[in-house]
């Protein structure tokens, strides 16, 4: 049987400095970018990788460490996004509320469905979060006098902390990417924990985690809400971003972007979720813009290659090249 | 203006509902032919129907060439498709898991969406009719000829595919693979082939569905994953794995989302299928006309 431990790597010091790197990197970027012209407006995608990362931090947990798919996690983060617009833009309160609000609206709703969900097994979990996902998109679609409908919702006002208003790019930036290190941190609390183990046990085979006395559904569960309540977070973020939302920002097909950023970047890795969320925006919102006819051809054929050929993700590569660049030693199995 | 009466209304949504449900039908038949053979969900399945309708008009409209030589052609094309598919994304998965199936064929249906709009763009595209447009009058209620030939295709494939399970070598060695695939390979059935096989005849339904409802309902590129969902509910309803059980899911769907969207709101159609697949995966997983036992043991 395969070592399960290899497809989550435990390594605490190098964690903290590819954590400082990152960090680092993310620091100074505004300022690199502000001087080069041709990517200045990188700073605004940016943005965006920000949140998609935070809501695909969430299914990386859900999918890679607990084994459950979801093909509609762009329900949760249109739940946030919507709940943090009607409400600051019918009701006017603050953009905060709205935002934990909308995390505890998520959390019922994704203990609603996740409890009956959970129990399903592979394709028909992914089939039931499907119609999940499509039904919640008709239902934004139709709420007109809510959610303003296939016309969406405008004049969503902006953020601001204590008084001082996030009114700028580069303000938002470092607002998103500061939670986005929260929500990381949190994330590998959770994979460190009891938790994080009972999830991996769960992955490997639940009848064995059962059989050990994991209690399956419970866990399960705990995920699936703290992924959506993650998505909802990011949601929310995005509605004050760009302070107009529609429902098709929200549709099927962000469901599985969302799934390519995982799978691109690698499940089993909480980087994988940040550099498939990273590559996926670019690609969305740069670099496909040439080819946008083709734009549905090429990430089908990304998910594909990655399926046959890369299984385990980008985040795997480093891993592979070391391995080549060593040589291939036998290895003897004692 | 001549009144209508709620009896010729409900009339009217029933032949609607039946003629929808026929192509739900087609789809659910194709899901569980793979299924059968492999236990997995083709995702790529509402895609077969789509290309199916589309490949029809370029055949059919763009190339003039009469039904009796578009038919075959496009089923072939689509069947090709399908084959592809197959090789292509399925064969080459080195440990097939419920993931990576799911994930493949996902990402197959992408493939295949992103094609079509790159080939035909994002409008919808009509087909002429087999035998005319002249609606028939029946106890006030009005019935589409093409309708007619919707259900008789529906009709034919049942037949066809039970003569071919039950009266065929290759029939019965795909029917050994649904019981057990190591057991069959044991016997000397080339699984790997028979896969191939069940994606082929999949596509071939598939795709006839969609040459038989685009003159009805049009056919753009983006219709596959809705009839996918509506299809595999179709299914679930019915049983998976059961072809009857898909016949009578495919109509009970087609007849539930027709109703309620002529009876309640149109704007949420789609929405009834969905709940209900909800409802049915949620409280009776193994559908009306599956077996509880077998369903559980089951890979998934």
């Amino acid at each position: 049987m395969r070592d399960m431990t290899e497809d989550f790597p435990l390594r605490k010091n190098k964690t903290l400095v590819h954590l400082g790197g990152f960090a680092l990197g993310l620091l100074l970027f505004p300022f690199v970018a502000q001087r080069i012209s041709f990517i200045e407006h990188y700073l605004d995608v940016m943005v965006f990788v920000g949140i998609y990362s935070i809501v695909a931090m969430g299914l990386c947990l859900l999918m890679g460490y607990a084994g459950q798919i979801s093909l509609g996690h762009a329900s949760f983060f249109g739940l946030g996004a919507y709940i943090s617009g009607v409400i600051t833009v019918k009701y006017g309160v603050n953009p905060w509320l709205c935002m934990l609000f909308g995390m505890v609206v998520s959390a019922v709703v994704a203990t609603i469905i996740g409890g009956p969900s959970l129990r399903l097994r592979g394709h028909y979990l992914a089939m039931a979060t499907l119609a999940f996902c499509i039904i919640v998109t008709v239902v934004f679609n139709e709420s007109i006098p809510w959610t303003g409908g296939p016309d969406g919702l405008a004049f969503i006002p902006g953020i601001s902390i204590m008084g001082w208003a996030l009114d700028s790019i580069v303000k938002y930036y470092y607002l998103v990417w500061t939670i986005v290190f929260v929500v990381l941190f949190l994330c590998l609390n959770i994979i460190r924990s009891r938790v994080g183990r009972a999830l991996r046990s769960i992955h490997g085979s639940e009848l064995a985690a059962n059989a050990l006395g994991v209690n399956v559904d419970k866990y399960k569960i705990y995920v699936f809400v703290f992924s959506a309540m993650v998505a909802s977070v990011g949601g929310s973020l995005y509605a004050h971003y760009l302070n107009f939302i529609n429902p098709a920002s929200f549709d099927l097909f962000v469901s599985i972007k969302l799934l390519m950023m995982i799978i691109l970047g690698g499940m089993h890795s909480l980087w994988g979720a940040v550099v498939g969320a990273a590559l996926i925006t670019f690609l969305s919102y740069e670099w496909l813009h040439f080819f946008e006819d083709a734009e549905v051809m090429i990430y089908g054929a990304i998910i594909l290659v990655i399926v046959i050929f890369l299984p385990g993700g980008l985040v795997s590569v480093p891993a592979k090249v070391h391995g080549l660049w060593k040589g291939s030693k036998p290895k003897v199995k004692g | 203006m001549e009144e209508i009466s709620f009896a010729s209304q409900l009339l009217q949504y029933t032949i609607t509902g039946v003629t929808i449900g026929s192509v739900y039908a087609m789809v659910a038949i194709g899901f569980n032919i793979i299924y059968n053979v492999t236990e997995a969900i083709n995702f790529a399945q509402g895609e077969f129907v789509m290309l199916g309708g589309l490949v029809m008009v370029f055949f059919r409209v763009a190339l003039n060439l009469p039904v009796v030589v578009s038919l075959p052609l496009t089923i072939m094309v689509v069947t090709a498709a399908g084959i592809l598919l197959d090789r292509l994304a399925i064969r080459p998965i080195r440990e097939p898991s419920v993931l990576s199936m799911v994930i493949a064929t996902i990402g197959a249906a992408f493939f295949i969406k992103g094609a079509a709009m790159f080939i035909w763009g994002k409008n919808p595209f009509d087909l002429p009719p087999f035998s005319g447009r002249n609606p028939i009058s029946f106890l006030g209620a009005v019935v589409q000829p093409q309708g007619l030939w919707v259900v008789a295709f529906l009709a034919v494939v049942v037949v066809l595919l039970t003569l071919f399970f039950d009266r065929t070598m290759m029939g019965k060695a795909l029917r050994a693979c649904a019981v057990n695939a190591n057991a069959s390979s044991l016997v000397g059935i080339n699984v790997k082939y028979m896969i191939l096989v069940s994606f082929a005849l999949s596509a071939a339904i598939g795709a006839l569905g969609g040459i038989v409802i685009t003159p009805i309902s049009l056919m753009e590129y983006d219709r596959g994953a809705m009839l996918a969902v509506k299809g595999f509910s179709a299914c679930v309803l019915g049983g998976m794995g059961s072809f009857p059980g898909a016949v009578l899911g495919g109509l009970m769907i087609g007849l539930i989302e027709s109703l309620g969207a002529g009876l309640v709101s149109s704007g949420y159609k789609d929405v009834f299928a969905l709940v209900l697949l909800l409802l049915v995966l949620f409280a009776r997983p193994s559908g009306l006309l599956g077996s509880a036992e077998v369903s559980k043991i089951k890979k998934f």
